[in-house]
């Protein structure tokens, strides 16, 4: 245990409660789906991801196929794939294989942000430290949010039911107010989404958000494509 | 199909697109369309995901619509995401309270 490793954990602890309340709210929703606790916590324990897996457990609660299970994740967690690509740019000699291995567990949206502000060069022990802490929160805040959603009042429950869509909001909403092409993108995918809602209805709820974001990223892409930033490295 | 089959193809889904990255690529993508359509995914995978589902996420969509109005409010003035998100259940529980 080193003092990077201690360091990691303070950076983190904000992640962590952050996490421990919104996935109360996936433990909520989980259990609501009908899945039980255990798997609810199993489920946060071996994916670590608020989308991928809110998704997850609608295409389970419906019965979908397998193949629509992995290309929803495909879609949704790409994003992730873009952070691991930019963090491993900026990794210490000590990031073995092994460690990379092990560490990519761990990226997150929030989990990237607070190792790519650091200034100096990612070690595995700072990183295992924001990932154990912010682990330990998603995985706690499932647990109690499995079990204690039934013993809490109905209002409150329904209430937690729309805690990581909030997170969603906070997520889209500044860097849309920042740049206009992420706005246009933004409402593109949500009318697509309204479409697939209310006249599509044939198409499962899976591959619509996967066509949606697909479509509005795409024509983004073309519309407004972005800059190149390639001095900073 | 069993539930743990299920979690098991999510979870090395999830794994292995955050693993190949971290752990093989080393240089830079070069198409401008791919970065883009890279920078955009994420915006609009959680906006397809949150309209309009968010509306059904609680028993009413009375509580529903408060929930989602207080949250894009303090999303706006720059809050913290458990700010956001906490101000969305509460908007939400706040609503049940006054129309139970």
């Amino acid at each position: 245990m080193s003092s990077k490793f201690f360091r990691g954990i303070a950076h983190g602890l904000p992640i962590g409660l952050g996490y421990l309340s919104v996935s109360f709210g996936f433990g909520v929703m989980a259990v609501r789906s009908g899945v039980s606790a255990l798997f609810s916590v199993i489920i946060s324990l071996t994916n670590l991801t608020s989308a991928g897996q809110a998704a997850g457990v609608d295409i389970i609660a419906a019965g979908g196929t397998i193949l629509e299970m992995i290309l929803v994740q495909l879609t949704i967690n790409l994003r992730y794939s873009l952070m691991a690509l930019s963090l491993s740019q900026k990794l210490d000699p000590k990031f073995t294989t092994g460690h990379r291995l092990l560490a990519s567990y761990g990226i997150t949206d929030e989990i990237f942000a607070v190792c790519s502000a650091q200034k100096e060069l990612l070690t595995p022990a700072y990183m295992y430290g924001v990932i154990f802490i912010s682990t330990l929160g998603w995985v706690g805040g499932t647990l109690l949010g499995a079990t204690a959603g039934n013993i809490v009042p109905a209002g409150v429950s329904s209430a937690l039911g729309i805690l990581l869509y909030g997170m969603f909001i906070a997520l889209i909403v500044p860097p849309a107010k920042k740049e206009k092409s992420i706005l246009a993108v933004v409402i593109g995918a949500a009318l697509l989404s309204l479409l697939f809602r209310y006249v599509l209805t044939a198409v499962s709820g899976g591959f619509s958000i996967i066509i949606c974001a697909v479509t509005a990223s795409a024509l983004g892409a073309l519309l407004f494509p972005v800059k190149d930033e390639e001095e900073q490295q | 199909m069993s539930i743990a089959f299920y979690i098991a193809v999510m979870a090395v889904t999830t794994y292995l697109i955050r693993m190949i990255p971290f752990t093989f690529f080393r240089k830079k993508i070069k198409s401008r369309f791919l970065r883009s359509f890279l920078h955009y995914i994420p915006y609009a995978v959680l906006s397809a995901m949150t309209f309009p589902a968010i509306f059904y996420s609680t028993d009413n969509g009375w509580t529903a619509a408060v929930g989602t109005a207080a949250a894009l409010v303090l999303a706006y003035l720059g809050l913290p995401l458990i700010a956001v998100a906490g101000a969305a259940s509460l908007g939400a529980f706040i609503t049940w309270l006054i129309i139970k």
